[in-house]
């Protein structure tokens, strides 16, 4: 009885908050859209990526690819004569620490460029702020088409530079058609992560149209240790390849036990893999896999092994497919700053949306009106530890 | 004040303080602040939540996350189906208003519910055997969203109305303080209270031991699905990332490190941590490091928690105390 | 049937994995009645001292069994000592407090421990240890260069997963038509089945063990009987870390990735598991940890692999619910 009264009071004095509560919200974005008219000698730019947690790796090397190009840029002279500054805020791995550090960046520090995150949980956290308050933001590696894109209407500030997940998990059930004409193929996924369910999602659609059977779809978690169960399983369904649409710390460890259970199928992935600790971990078990990219670093291109060059010296360490978006999210964004007619966002973010055929790391960059970067891309082979060129899909 | 009508007004009391206050602070902080002080909020509506179950009644949950997440979920599952939803004879704000106020009460109701499931196994477990089962259920609830196309797998739901504000969260936390005072104060939590110091000597005196822990749980649950609720209206994106064990533990050292069962002590420790978590931004990589050696060094030296049982009036010098002598609770 | 046998060694092999950690735990619990959080984390540790020394002496080049066993002692030594500071400086001072202070200051070391490792070294900042030195103004002899700066500039791994060189050579064996064993596997169980008696056999037949039940009985009694209370629960610690050390070994040699936060999902696995068998019974742990993984395993492979977790948890919480006490664990009775 008591309870009941309770609980009516509370339900009570609620609504009455509920009533007149939405009004300041809903001038919010009006009054900030004004907000960024830089006049400082100097260009801030800011990034949200995970710097700690369980996907620092992805986060630092994103940092790392920022930091060269700010680097590149300052040493020319900067944009505009104007010298480029970063900070970067941790997100933790975590969506709502991401809409926090978005905020803080724009509205406290006035980034004139918002760059990241790597994961699509986090940049969809982080797209509203981005457009609630007129600043450009450019994912290096978000493929979610939602990220860009809410409920088919195309964000206005939020931009990506890396392919979105129906285009890559097409592009290999093509290869895997055609290229390898196989017609038996398991999936094995990783459940908690949207990137790898996306690509899985539209392989197996597009994979199935072309006339293939999918004869498992089996998933793991990320960190796990143990693959065997699932491999088990699938080998018992006998496919012809397998499709492993995640990140390299988990494939290299996959592509061991399924050798360790004498399977000798190969292993398809996306760019998820690309990173020298795959070819490292994995060893003799990778030999002879498949993934897709954005480029290939064996590719002889002078900007591919220069930026290769000056990461290794800088990092010591050879750049992973992450750290390279990173770089190529940064020199897109610079590049437009720099055509920009003023520092204001709305100029920078038509800039972005013009950006046509930008030589990137990752690819020559076009933005289409979906503001996602069209580029082709290419498979990769594993090849006596390192990847090796096989063909080019265009978009 | 004495009797019923006394009651009932330090229950109202709270709310229509708080209101105009909230108000202003909300036309005052810039949109960074006002989300800090959102994620605040929530951290003390989880803080407190908990504190019934682990403070208040000594039972060992870490499984609060999942609670988070039912709230959440359906809240956000209220909310994207009645968007286009305009309560009759209402201008759109005010309908709004209404619509979400049903998604939180929708969120309180199937946490509570979820509670319910968790509360029925501690029927006959204690200590860490509990724990266990919490952290299962937490786990279980994970993999359930992970595996449910409605609820958008792993990606979740995106597009979320942002109608979370400074008033709505706190006001959520005014109600979740005001709940766990009227219910520290009443009858019920002595019952608590009995079972925290000694169970067995509770059960002899005829506290209804399980029923009342089955009731706590619900209770905090259903506060934990408003703290959810309100985070996911704010950032507009709900995935179940955002409800890992991590986040249980944080909730847990919160708690603790407040107090067990000091209700103030959960709104100070949830505010000092998410703060310093906030500042420390400026570390770069080296603030989590921070963070870890100050919760280390923050225990050592005060071992029971901030203010320990009692609430912050009774820690201050004796000269400020509303009651002398101070509380034994 | 080939596929069932071979799920069966899959659960068994991952099984010891969780049994090996499991039994650290379970020794910490049944001494301190402390739920030790870090306990994973000195796990990850050890993978990452082993990891040193092996570089250090080039195993992954010419692994040689001396260089395996000088990699197995560093690395216990190492986990050793970590357990002892964290016993001595995090839980100690809390000794007589409530039990659940210990556990926070527990999570502590454990994002300590996680975070830190996350860390980018020296080297991933572009910089060594001597070029710092030098920026302070110290200069490095020169018969010192080739010591000074290979660990400090290396120290804090960074979050990218390593490379845990093969301590011995793998075997693969086909037995049974088509069920596939490691020589890893067999060592595994082994030696996990070997701890189990030697913990049992001190636990239960030697002084030290007799001092470690009565102070887990009674730590106050105890002491007033003459047994050096704080010299035991040290000395629990240290060994408890040095069977995670012993884990991290045996796991990253047949797994070899490790990475600063390897320790968190296997560290929970673990605790669940010790807790399924009843928790500070040593069997228990051992058996815990098998039920664990075979339960796992089935599950991934025989229903639906994204409910694996899931599934896993509700038979465990069924099963608690039917006997409270775990597997093994005795039925406390509560006395007034």
């Amino acid at each position: 009885m008591r309870a009941a009264r309770a609980v009516a009071l509370l339900a009570a004095s609620l609504a009455v908050v509920a009533c007149q509560s939405k009004k300041p919200e809903a001038e919010a974005p009006a009054k900030a859209a004004a907000a960024p008219a830089p006049a400082s000698d100097k260009v801030l730019v800011g990034h949200v990526g995970s710097m700690t947690g369980s996907e620092a790796t992805f986060g630092q090397s994103t940092d790392n690819g920022i930091k060269l190009a700010i680097e590149q840029w300052n040493a020319k002279g900067g944009i505009k004569g104007k010298n480029i500054t970063l900070r970067t805020y941790d997100s933790q791995g975590k969506p709502e620490e991401a809409a926090v550090a978005a905020t803080r960046l724009i509205v406290n520090d006035k980034v004139n460029l918002l760059l990241g995150e790597v994961a699509s949980s986090r940049s969809l956290a982080m797209a509203p702020v981005a457009d609630g308050n007129a600043t450009p933001m450019i994912t290096p590696s978000s493929t979610n088409p939602r990220v860009t894109k809410d409920k088919d209407k195309v964000r206005p500030f939020v931009f990506r530079v890396c392919f979105i997940d129906p285009f890559q998990g097409t592009v290999m059930a093509k290869f895997a058609r055609n290229d390898l004409k196989v017609d038996r193929v398991a999936i094995l996924r990783d459940v908690g992560n949207d990137y790898s369910m996306g690509l899985a999602d539209y392989f197996l659609a597009k994979f199935k149209e072309l006339g293939g059977t999918i004869v498992d779809d089996q998933s793991y978690k990320a960190g796990d240790q143990d693959f065997k169960a699932q491999l088990t399983a699938i080998k018992n369904k006998n496919p012809q390849a397998i499709y492993v649409p995640g990140y390299y710390t988990d494939v290299a460890l996959i592509a061991r036990q399924a050798r360790e259970l004498g399977m000798k199928q190969p292993l398809l992935g996306g760019d998820g893999w690309d990173s020298s600790k795959l070819f490292e971990i994995g060893g003799k078990a990778i030999e002879g896999s498949f993934f897709s990219n954005h480029y290939s670093p064996d590719d002889p291109s002078p900007r591919i092994q220069e930026f290769v060059t000056a990461y290794k010296a800088r990092f010591g360490g050879v750049p992973d497919g992450l750290a390279a978006q990173g770089y190529d999210a940064a020199m897109v964004g610079f590049d437009a700053m720099n055509r920009a007619a003023d520092g204001s966002g709305t100029a920078i973010r038509d800039a972005i949306a013009a950006t046509k055929g930008y030589p990137g790391v990752t690819g020559i960059i076009t933005i289409d009106a979906n503001h996602d970067a069209v580029k082709p891309a290419v498979v990769l082979e594993v090849k006596d530890g390192k990847s090796s060129y096989v063909t080019t899909v265009a978009p | 004040m004495t009797g019923r009508a006394g009651l009932v007004l330090r229950s109202i009391a709270p709310f229509v303080a708080a209101l105009p206050v909230l108000w202003l602070v909300q036309g005052v902080l810039p949109s960074y602040h006002s989300f800090v002080f959102i994620n605040i909020a929530v951290n003390v509506i989880l803080a407190v939540s908990l504190n019934v179950v682990n403070g208040f009644t000594g039972q060992f949950s870490i499984g609060h996350a999942a609670f988070m997440a039912v709230g959440a979920y359906t809240a956000a599952l209220v909310t994207t189906g009645m968007e286009t939803f305009q309560v009759m004879g209402l201008p759109p704000v005010a309908s709004d208003a209404v619509v979400f106020f049903v998604a939180l009460v929708a969120g309180m109701a199937m946490a509570s519910l979820a509670g319910l499931l968790v509360g029925i196994p501690s029927l006959r477990l204690r200590g860490d055997y509990l724990a266990i089962v919490t952290l299962g259920f937490g786990e279980i609830i994970r993999v359930i969203i992970e595996n449910t196309r409605v609820l958008g797998q792993a990606t979740g739901i995106s597009g979320l109305p942002a109608y979370t504000n400074v008033v709505w969260a706190g006001m959520g936390v005014v109600a979740t303080v005001v709940m766990a005072r009227r219910l520290l104060l009443s009858t019920q939590g002595r019952a608590l209270l009995a079972i925290r110091e000694d169970e067995v000597a509770a059960e002899a005196m005829g506290v209804d031991t399980v029923g009342w822990k089955v009731r706590a749980f619900v209770i905090s649950a259903a506060f934990a699905g408003l703290a959810g609720a309100l985070l996911v209206h704010k950032i507009q994106l709900v995935t179940p990332r955002m409800f890992t064990f991590v986040k249980s533990m944080e909730v847990v050292v919160m708690v603790v490190l407040g107090g067990m069962g000091s209700i103030t002590g959960s709104i100070v420790a949830a505010t000092l941590l998410t703060v310093a978590l906030e500042s420390l931004q400026a570390a770069d990589q080296y603030r989590m490091v921070i963070f870890s050696m100050l919760l280390i060094v923050l225990m050592l030296t005060r071992p029971s928690g901030i203010f320990g049982t009692r609430e912050i009036w009774d820690a201050m010098p004796r000269w400020t105390r509303r009651r002398p002598g101070g509380r034994a609770t | 049937m080939t596929e069932f046998l071979q799920h069966v060694v899959n659960g068994v092999s991952l099984g010891t994995i969780y049994a090996l950690i499991a039994l650290g735990y379970t020794m910490v619990y049944g001494v301190l009645k402390l739920i030790n959080f870090a306990h994973g984390d000195v796990y990850m540790a050890a993978a990452f001292a082993g990891f040193y020394i092996a570089t250090a002496l080039g195993v992954r080049d010419h692994p040689t069994i001396g260089k395996a066993l000088a990699v197995l002692v560093g690395s216990m030594a190492a986990a050793g000592a970590l357990g002892w500071a964290i016993e001595r400086f995090a839980y100690r001072p809390l000794r007589n407090r409530p039990r659940l202070a210990t556990l926070i200051t527990a999570i502590g070391i454990s994002f300590l421990l996680e975070y830190g490792f996350q860390l980018p070294s020296l080297q991933a900042q572009g910089r060594t240890f001597e070029e710092v030195l030098r920026g302070w103004g110290w200069a490095v002899p020169g018969w010192l260069h080739s010591l000074v700066g290979v660990l400090p500039s290396t120290f804090p791994p960074g979050p990218t997963p390593r490379f845990f060189p093969e301590p011995f050579t793998r075997i693969d064996w086909t037995v049974l038509g088509g069920v596939h064993v490691s020589n890893y596997d067999v060592v595994s169980f082994l030696v996990a089945v070997g701890f189990m008696l030697l913990l049992q056999w001190i636990v239960y037949r030697t002084r030290f063990g007799t001092a470690m039940r009565a102070v887990s009985f009674d730590p106050r009694v105890a002491g007033l009987m003459g047994i050096p209370v704080n010299r035991v629960i040290s000395a629990t610690f240290v060994l408890g870390s040095v069977l995670a050390a012993v884990a991290a070994l045996l796991v990253a040699g047949s797994r070899p990735r490790i990475d600063p936060i390897m320790g968190l999902m296997p560290g929970l696995k673990a605790f669940v598991a010790a807790v399924f068998g009843g928790i500070g019974n040593v069997p228990g742990a051992m058996l815990g940890g098998i039920v664990l993984g075979l339960a796992e395993e089935m599950v991934a492979g025989y229903t639906v692999s994204s409910f694996r977790d899931g599934i896993a948890f509700a038979m465990l919480i069924l099963v608690l619910i039917v006997r409270p006490e775990g597997l093994l664990g005795r039925p406390t009775v509560e006395k007034v």
